[in-house]
């Protein structure tokens, strides 16, 4: 039974439990010792602390892999080198392009790119705005003396207010119904791919593709239904709603690491590749014995060298070099000329 | 892949190359762009091998390695052989575009899509083989250089030659799961 505790990764296991402390330290502090906690959101901070455990034990799983740990490095020598301004505009541009609007998803089809930007761009904002209410880190109260002004707190500090029933305080108090509209699109788009396509169809799984979809879909349908249940029903069904949706949302914070969402925090090594990409370009191309064109950057090539060799394969030639000193259109010719050989010698090319 | 949806892929079929027979017609390159799994987009090789010196061609599937280069070197876990031994195209929500795989793989396989970001492969026509059936870029292929059925019709259609899956690029042994048609008698194809 406790054999599992043996079989943990320990550095993996002392960074989530680093960053599992942390959260709570940031709930205690940044809700002013508990003050402002909402003591209804507790089993929705629970996941969350479950979620940042179980991420950063992945996280750091992951970037214990050989490529990855490189790429990781890498990224931050380049970004931290004498070069930083440029770098850090160039990261910025770039986690607005493909982070937040996810620029690479629209050649792949506008449709999908529709689809996963309504889905994520819900998400990210419903985050945005559940993580700081359920670490108590934001809180309303009514201004003193008065019956319809609300006051916006963050971290205990007074940072706006708005009149109850205007445009802000409607927005505010219905922006997680915004961000449900939007994910219910975007699954839909998603779903009707995945019901159409059929790459999709004979590749797909329950689990990984169509299980998030319809985690997201109840996520939603449910939040919505909080609000309905108050402006139609006269609160009548709230027990209900309220218990449903904390369950499928606390099942997806539990799931996070696991599943298709831990994605979310893979994508960023994104904007990495491509610092790692500019550098090596500038420091020079590596060109193809067999083609005599440039064809990928020397330091990705040496890099990979390397990693393969961390990774047990063993590219070298007899006589010095190495296989992956070859551009793809290199590896093939002599794949095709090392044959023709055999069948040269052999003396019959055909039968 | 994590899971498997239950399919009908028929281990009995096999997938044979015999680059020596391309013609570079390049009809293998429209099947595969007829692939559902590819978007469209040929992941087929078909290329001259030494314009300056010879009209020969060659033509490049993936050879489905039983130890794959391209998932080991591969940062983000985006690629994954599954108990077919097939060797499946990035995860698009997984792949970062970071081109290792392309560099890598020892037969010069996946594509980088760079306005898209992503690597794609040669799945082994996943759609079709799946449920029996054979990949595109075999059943147009008109001079024999991919073959994909059953080992006794490929031996009993070539005597002269022998199925091999053993490559050796200098110090690296690949096994993969294709065949390249070799001279009767080999055992392995020494690249480099």
């Amino acid at each position: 039974m406790f054999r599992i505790f043996y079989s943990l990764n320990r550095k993996a296991l002392i960074n989530a439990t680093i960053a599992m402390l942390l959260a709570i330290a940031l709930v205690y502090v940044g809700s002013r010792d508990l003050q402002n906690f909402d003591a209804a959101l507790i089993a929705y901070l629970f996941g969350t602390i479950f979620a940042v455990f179980g991420i950063m034990y992945r996280y750091s799983v992951w970037l214990q892999r050989p490529p990855t740990r490189l790429y990781w490095r890498r990224t931050w020598k380049f970004v931290f080198s004498k070069r930083f301004f440029p770098y850090l505009g160039f990261v910025i541009q770039q986690f607005v392009k493909n982070i937040m609007f996810q620029r690479f998803i629209y050649p792949r089809g506008r449709s999908r790119w529709w689809g996963h930007f309504l889905l994520a761009t819900g998400c990210m904002l419903a985050f945005m705005v559940t993580i700081p209410l359920t670490f108590g880190w934001i809180h309303f109260t009514l201004q003193p003396g008065t019956l319809d002004i609300y006051e916006a707190h963050v971290f205990g500090f007074h940072v706006a207010e708005f009149e109850l029933g205007g445009f802000i305080a409607f927005n505010a108090f219905h922006i997680l119904n915004w961000c449900s509209l939007l994910v219910i699109v975007g699954a839909v788009l998603m779903m009707r791919r995945r019901i159409k396509n059929g790459g999709l169809i004979a590749t797909q799984t329950f689990q990984d593709d169509w299980m998030p979809l319809i985690l997201l879909q109840a996520i939603s349908v449910t939040g919505l239904g909080l609000t309905f249940d108050y402006s139609f029903m006269q609160g009548k069904t709230f027990e209900f709603m309220s218990v449903t949706h904390a369950i499928t949302v606390i099942l997806f914070l539990v799931w996070i690491p696991f599943g298709k969402f831990f994605h979310i925090f893979q994508r960023p090594a994104q904007l990495g590749t491509n610092v790692y990409r500019k550098e090596g370009a500038r420091l020079g191309m590596a060109v193809c014995p067999h083609t005599g064109h440039e064809f990928a950057t020397q330091l990705h090539v040496n890099d990979l060298k390397k990693v393969t060799k961390e990774l047990d394969f063993n590219f070298d030639l007899e006589g010095g070099g190495s296989h992956l000193d070859y551009s793809p259109e290199g590896k093939r010719a002599a794949l095709a000329k090392a044959q023709f050989a055999a069948r040269e010698q052999q003396g019959q090319f055909f039968g | 892949m994590a899971s498997e949806p239950v399919k009908n892929f028929n281990q009995e079929m096999e997938f044979f190359v015999d680059m020596q027979r391309c013609i570079g017609c390049r009809a293998c390159e429209a099947a595969c762009a007829e692939c559902e799994t590819n978007g469209e987009e040929p992941m087929i090789h078909v290329n001259y091998v030494d314009r300056a010196h010879s009209v020969q061609t060659t033509v490049q599937v993936c050879m489905h390695c039983e130890d794959p280069a391209c998932a080991n070197v591969c940062p983000a876990d985006a690629i994954a052989k599954d108990s077919n031994g097939v060797v499946h195209s990035a995860n698009t929500s997984l792949c970062i575009g970071c081109s290792n795989c392309v560099m890598a793989c020892p037969f010069g396989v996946p594509k980088k899509m760079e306005a898209a970001e992503l690597m794609m492969k040669c799945n082994l026509c996943y759609d079709r083989t799946s449920i029996g059936k054979k990949p595109m870029c075999a059943t147009v292929c008109p001079s024999g250089a991919l073959y994909f059925g059953p080992r006794e019709e490929i031996q009993k259609k070539r005597p002269h030659s022998t199925p091999v899956n053993t490559f050796k690029f200098g110090n690296q042994t690949v096994n993969t799961k294709v065949y390249v048609m070799m001279p009767n008698g080999s055992t392995e194809l020494r690249v480099h």
